[in-house]
């Protein structure tokens, strides 16, 4: 476990950067998630993903998976991975405060 | 006369069609719909490319897994009319139902990645998701002495989210049998951050991978398959080179879910979690693969399902509020080579733990751990599956998971 000091405040994190409360995510905290996660400030692209993310995953129930991302976001596959470098996936979801993407075992 | 129609006769259909036969009020009737002639055992598929399975005990005529009181349309699906409240089939039939279930499982769509199909396929890029795929890939393993094998998951979901690790686990102990395991490299290319991903199963089996020497490429999300160089490509442009590609291709729901619209992206049903009604419409069920659940895409989840299924079918009938009754139950047995196995049991909450299955302290079953015991019920089961699931008979196993017999190591607490 480890914490994120942002906006005076201290965040508990997961053993892999995730927020262990994610009600407590607000737009300031995700740069600070960004931050932890080596990226730079935040475009208005990635914005955009965040925003869908959040969206996506208060209706359905779950962190949307990158097909889903990509097709109904409105930026593309190869976008995703310039914005969220590697696993744009994992990290969107990371810095959008929802839980990982994850397989049963 | 009133109909409940259930679309798709497999592992989910099936069972909820046993279960309701028999108990449905008069002026009730049920019918279901699949044009397949033949009953897959698809737990078989894992088995038949290491020739340790034979094809003919994994199929089974339909009419002899429907139980009497079941009546069968060998037909396709071609739309679901929701507002007219009816079924198109192939030959333009229209069957009007007042309940309808969806149970149209999942279906790999190879075509979805570019350069997956080609010449190339089923002669050195194979699924074992297939019939003719697990056959195909039997001959290919067979004539298979050296090189590079490479297992690729393309995108999550998929069915039997453990299978591409069991093929890893019996590919190593195939070609130690063989002789020429030190002549073979495996390797394991996920888009997921792990071979696994849960806390608890990843310090529990990473041992596991080290001890069967399997390389795993991470975080691989497949952009394309060069099949040419025979080279996977992932969207940030690495490169995975194979000699023989086994390919857990892209999944998606059937045809018809897209006809319809009921679907999601990959034509996935929108499902409530517990309920299992569609979200947009109140008199669709659905339940199997063919749902949108963060449930795994595996038989005992069809199987734990089919229960809360049939009992809200009836009590929607009865004009009675719907039971919550589904809490995203899994169990799947997990071949680790030589004859052993692990099992997993699992919910939408608590992720898979150590301890025993059934009867806690007892077992006869290791949760998470490796044992003979195991690997003789992942045998067994193919008997129990064609003689007490598929027919709904009662089974001593609560569709709800226990706690009881589990435990959390404590240092997982803080991960």
């Amino acid at each position: 476990m480890t914490a994120l000091e942002a906006a005076g405040k201290t965040i508990e994190l997961n053993g892999e950067g995730f927020l262990l409360d994610g009600d407590q995510w607000t737009p300031e905290l995700a740069e600070a998630l960004a931050e932890s996660a080596g990226m730079g400030p935040l475009s208005d692209k990635h914005w955009q993903v965040i925003t869908f993310c959040r969206e996506d995953a208060a209706r359905e129930g779950q962190s949307p998976g990158l097909r889903r991302i990509s097709k109904l976001s409105g930026v593309s596959m190869k976008e995703l991975y310039k914005l969220f470098p590697k696993g744009p996936g994992k990290l969107a979801a990371r810095v959008a405060g929802l839980p990982k993407p994850q397989a049963c075992i | 006369m009133k109909n409940i129609v259930i679309l798709g006769a497999g592992t989910a259909g099936t069972m909820v069609a046993n279960h309701l036969r028999g108990k449905l009020p008069s002026g009730w009737a049920l019918k279901i719909v699949d044009p397949d002639p033949l009953h897959l055992y698809q737990p078989g598929l894992l088995f038949l490319p290491f020739g340790d399975e034979k094809q003919e005990r994994l199929l089974r005529p339909r009419g002899h897994t429907l139980r009497s009181g079941v009546e069968w349309s060998q037909q396709a699906v071609e739309t679901v009319d929701v507002e007219a409240r009816q079924v198109v089939l192939e030959d333009s039939e229209r069957l009007s139902y007042d309940i309808l279930v969806l149970a149209s499982g999942s279906q790999i769509r190879p075509e979805e990645t570019e350069g997956l199909l080609g010449d190339h396929w089923h002669n050195s890029a194979h699924d074992f998701y297939t019939l003719d795929g697990a056959n195909a890939l039997r001959r290919a393993l067979a004539d298979f002495d050296d090189g590079r094998l490479v297992v690729n998951v393309v995108e999550m979901p998929i069915k039997c989210p453990v299978a591409p690790l069991e093929f890893l686990f019996l590919a190593d102990d195939y070609f130690t049998r063989r002789g020429i395991r030190d002549r073979v490299e495996l390797v394991y290319a996920t888009p997921l951050d792990g071979a696994f991903t849960k806390p608890v199963a990843s310090a529990a089996l990473g041992y596991l991978l080290e001890q069967k020497g399997i390389q795993v490429e991470s975080e691989f999300n497949t952009g394309e398959v060069d099949g040419e160089a025979r080279l996977l490509r992932s969207w940030d442009e690495r490169e995975v080179p194979y000699d023989l590609l086994v390919s857990i291709p892209t999944h998606g729901g059937a045809p018809f879910i897209a006809a319809s619209g009921l679907g999601n992206e990959l034509d996935f049903v929108p499902t409530e979690h517990h309920s299992l009604l569609a979200k947009a419409h109140d008199r669709i069920f659905v339940l199997g693969d063919a749902t949108d659940l963060p449930s795994s895409k595996a038989g005992s989840v069809a199987h734990f399902q089919s229960g809360v299924v049939a009992n809200n079918v009836l009590r929607t009938i009865a004009g009675k509020s719907l039971v919550e009754g589904f809490d995203g139950h899994s169990n799947c047995f997990i071949e680790s080579g030589g004859g052993k196995a692990l099992l997993i049991d699992f919910n939408y909450d608590v992720e898979p733990l150590p301890g025993h299955y059934p009867v806690p302290g007892l077992g006869p079953f290791n949760l998470l751990a490796e044992s003979r015991v195991n690997h003789w019920g992942k045998l067994a089961f193919r008997w129990i599956y064609w003689n007490a699931l598929l027919p709904a008979l009662p089974l001593p196993l609560p569709s709800r998971m226990s706690m009881a017999g589990k435990r959390r190591p404590p240092e997982s607490v803080a991960a």
